[in-house]
């Protein structure tokens, strides 16, 4: 019985123990950021380019490739994930698409930016906002895809056959009754993804690879804030050094943000 | 005091973390000796909280609170209130005399031996040869060693519902235990198994005492020899159940008991 | 009409994913296939990775990028696996009611920071500390796997304590009943009944850390030498792509195709058999 009991108090301790490990790593990382991004943070840093020391371009290069990314791999994410909820019956495919798909999310990232170099630097020559766009659209659909299976997933079927009850065709029905039900999860989904995806490095470095300057043509090598994060953090000069936790703290709290924002519209829905 | 008790709850109310109100209130009840007393009352009457506070199922879940007394013999016959109880010990060792068989059949994922074996292993028994026989005489008791003796390496998962039921019942029985706790046993459980079960409560409380928890009238009046009607928190009556059954001191009570409402 | 183009157009959306799995496939086959003829298999037994002068095309062989990820992936794994069982058994059956929100949210952020945040930090806060206690210089497979670890345990957690959530609370409560202690519980009822769940979450840990770039790229040293010790640097599959892949020309461009398709075709039937078998959805 003694035992018994001591086992109890070490195995929950050891619990309690490694809960207290994640958080108190959660707020080392969280904690070097702050300090280091607040005392390397200048305001010009937004309205200064690379070239000049700043991340403005940097940022919205960024944008421009996620938001990109975003409006490719929403609607065809959403469209397959409607295919497998609404019209395959759960059939073969349906199921293959479905595991690949969960399959595809955990593809290593790197290997997606070989792929996009592959079929896209390597054919036209150079490296280009493009390529960094494919590149995240490969990354979102399968996260588009397994949100939209799920979140309709949810919507009770007795909205589908009301809606046909009323004479509503299916498509009509699927769009305006199903995908309206599932709204609240279904932008949640978009804005995880869409911070996912904003914070990825590896499928950019060899695809829009970086530019010191702000440019809105995607044929162009393309402004990136995670790459050049990764670059500055390893010049040897502090400038350098500073502007990368400068960056890395915007970042953070860019993607920390959308998250949060997310997590809070469907907590407000119960 | 009547030596023939068990257990009893004496003015015992019980509150559920942040409730406003107490949801049993100054309940005085006892469970007699070898018995089955059995709790009835409508839905939200507080008779599952009650039965839960025998054996302070409750305290898994933190802030509530208990107010008054339950007090549980020892061998000897003295009362002890196990309400008292605060160390961990104090409670895995109430369990195990305080037994309880839920709504559901709740079999672990393991073998049938495995499942009647739990409770034994957990209390220290752990030579071959004694768990053996007391699984084998648990299964026996719970009159499921013939449908199970042949396959008692296998999952437990795989069995019907009412051989679920029974087993977790054997398993159960094969700690000892002084009483059972049955809350709405037979609610899962088609009318053949139900039957079943019922026939093996009857039979247990020549070796526990029992106290269950029903809606269903009927079974209350076949099985009990005691029966308390609750209502809103409060133990309207309590009393030999012919009398409950046939005379009933409160209006309420009648009503109840003659579908008027519930 | 729009119906049946609405419904055509989502069916080529469900099939499109499966041509871009193809795609990679095929694509990194068709550019690692020089590499593939001139070193076979033998690719994954040789160390040497030298670019050749002129028309030599050199010798490539993966082992040390190999080694490399395996090496780092195990030293994450081991950390990262009882810690995160320790997390999702706090939060599901320790933890107050209060806590557990919070908490959650925490670890989940954790998981949220990007990779290269936490090379940044790993580079220039862990490693030095790493040097500290275990000597060598800072960076290498010890330090890679440390933060890998890190990495991947919001992610393990997460899903453990889902699974975990998942196992009725009447059967917690019934084995509490026969007198079990937490631990008992959670060792004898929680535990086996979420046991597949746990096991896939595991092994979808155990893709991500595999082909983790970023963190890992800051962090193991990125040289092209095997590690003697577990201080010493040396490079992974991600790791030596990352740096050298933009660079590379004709064999050792293949070379790196191959590599890619190694990691992926690795990657891919690990995660695919963490799906078919411990979390099939229906």
């Amino acid at each position: 019985m003694k035992k018994r009991l001591l086992l109890n108090k070490i195995v929950l301790m050891l619990s309690t123990f490694s809960a207290l490990i994640g958080l108190a790593f959660l707020f080392w990382i969280l904690g070097t950021l702050m300090v280091k991004g607040l005392s390397t943070m200048h305001w010009d840093i937004f309205t200064n380019d690379l070239v000049q020391g700043g991340i403005r371009n940097l940022l919205i290069g960024q944008f421009i490739m996620a938001l990109m990314a975003t409006a490719f791999a929403v609607p065809l994410g959403m469209m397959a994930g409607i295919y497998l909820r609404e019209y395959s019956n759960n059939n073969k495919l349906a199921m293959i698409v479905r595991n690949l798909s969960d399959v595809m999310m955990s593809a290593p990232s790197i290997v997606i930016g070989v792929f996009v170099y592959a079929i896209y630097v390597d054919k036209v020559g150079h490296f280009g906002g493009w390529g960094g766009v494919i590149a995240l659209t490969i990354m979102m659909i399968p996260i588009i895809v397994s949100t939209t299976d799920n979140m309709l997933s949810l919507v009770p079927k007795e909205f589908r056959e009301a809606g046909i009850a009323l004479g509503g065709s299916k498509h009509k029905i699927i769009m305006q009754i199903v995908v309206k039900a599932a709204k609240v999860g279904l932008t949640t989904g978009i804005l995880l993804s869409f911070a996912r995806v904003v914070g990825e490095t590896a499928p950019l470095l060899f695809t829009s690879a970086n530019n010191q300057f702000l440019t809105f043509n995607l044929n162009d090598q393309f402004p990136s804030l995670t790459v050049s994060i990764y670059n500055l953090a390893t010049y040897p000069d502090q400038a350098s050094k500073d502007l990368a936790w400068a960056a890395s703290f915007v970042l953070t709290v860019i993607v920390l943000v959308i998250n949060l924002g997310g997590r809070y519209i469907t907590r407000n829905k119960d | 005091m009547a030596n023939k008790d068990i257990m009893r709850a004496e003015d015992f109310s019980f509150t559920y973390p942040g409730a406003p109100a107490p949801t049993l209130k100054h309940i005085n009840m006892p469970i007699e000796k070898n018995k089955i007393t059995a709790l009835i009352g409508p839905s939200g009457c507080g008779k599952s909280t009650l039965l839960r506070a025998f054996n302070r199922i409750h305290d898994l879940y933190p802030g509530l609170v208990y107010d008054g007394k339950i007090l549980l013999a020892d061998k000897d016959g003295k009362m002890e209130n196990i309400l008292d109880l605060h160390k961990e010990d104090q409670l895995v060792k109430l369990r195990q005399r305080v037994g309880m068989i839920f709504q559901k059949p709740t079999p672990f994922p393991m073998s049938i031996y495995d499942n009647v074996a739990y409770g034994l292993r957990l209390s220290g028994v752990n030579a071959k040869s004694e768990l053996d026989g007391r699984v084998e005489k648990a299964l026996k008791g719970a009159a499921i060693w013939e449908e199970t003796k042949d396959r008692l390496s296998d999952s437990a998962m795989g069995m019907s519902g009412g051989q679920q039921q029974r087993l977790c019942i054997a398993r159960a029985v094969a700690l000892k235990p002084d009483v059972l706790l049955f809350d709405e046993p037979t609610s899962a459980l088609d009318p053949i198994s139900t039957g079943a079960i019922e026939e093996l409560i009857a039979e247990l409380k020549e070796e526990v005492s029992v106290a269950i928890v029903t809606h269903n009238m009927q079974q209350a009046s076949r099985l009990s020899d005691y029966t308390a009607f609750m209502y809103l928190g409060d133990l309207i009556e309590f009393d030999k159940t012919k009398k409950i059954f046939t005379d009933p001191s409160e209006k309420l009570t009648e009503d109840y008991i003659t579908g008027r409402f519930g | 009409m729009v119906g049946k183009l609405f419904k055509d157009f989502s069916l080529f959306s469900a099939v499109l994913i499966l041509i871009i799995l193809a795609g990679i496939f095929s694509i990194l086959y068709v550019y690692a296939s020089d590499s593939i003829h001139q070193f076979g298999f033998d690719f994954f037994t040789t160390k040497t990775w030298v670019p050749g002068e002129d028309d030599d095309g050199g010798v490539f062989g993966g082992l040390i990028p190999i080694v490399g990820t395996l090496l780092s992936t195990l030293i994450a794994m081991v950390l990262a696996v009882p810690i995160a069982m320790g997390i999702a058994i706090f939060l599901t059956e320790v933890a107050f009611p209060w806590l557990i929100k919070p908490v959650s949210i925490a670890i989940e952020l954790l998981a949220a920071i990007p990779s290269i945040i936490y090379g940044m930090w790993g580079l220039f806060y862990f490693a030095p500390i790493v040097q500290e206690l275990f000597g060598g210089s800072g960076v290498g497979l010890l330090t890679a796997g440390i933060v890998l670890a890190i990495m991947i345990i919001p992610f393990m957690s997460a899903i453990t304590k889902d699974a975990m959530n998942t196992v009725p609370g009447v059967l917690k409560e019934s084995a509490y009943a026969m007198g079990a202690t937490k631990y008992e519980v959670i060792k004898d009822v929680v535990m086996p009944y979420s046991k597949t769940a746990i096991i896939g979450s595991v092994i979808l840990a155990l893709g991500r850390a595999l082909g983790e770039t970023m963190a890992v790229a800051f962090l193991i040293g990125s040289i092209v030498t095997l590690p003697g010790l577990i201080t010493d640097p040396t490079t992974s599959i991600p790791v030596l792509l990352a740096n050298n892949f933009a660079e590379a020309q004709d064999l050792e461009l293949s070379s790196m195709y191959y590599l890619a398709l190694i990691l992926f075709a690795v990657s891919f039937g690990i995660i695919s058999f963490a799906k078919f078998y411990f979390l099939r959805r229906k």
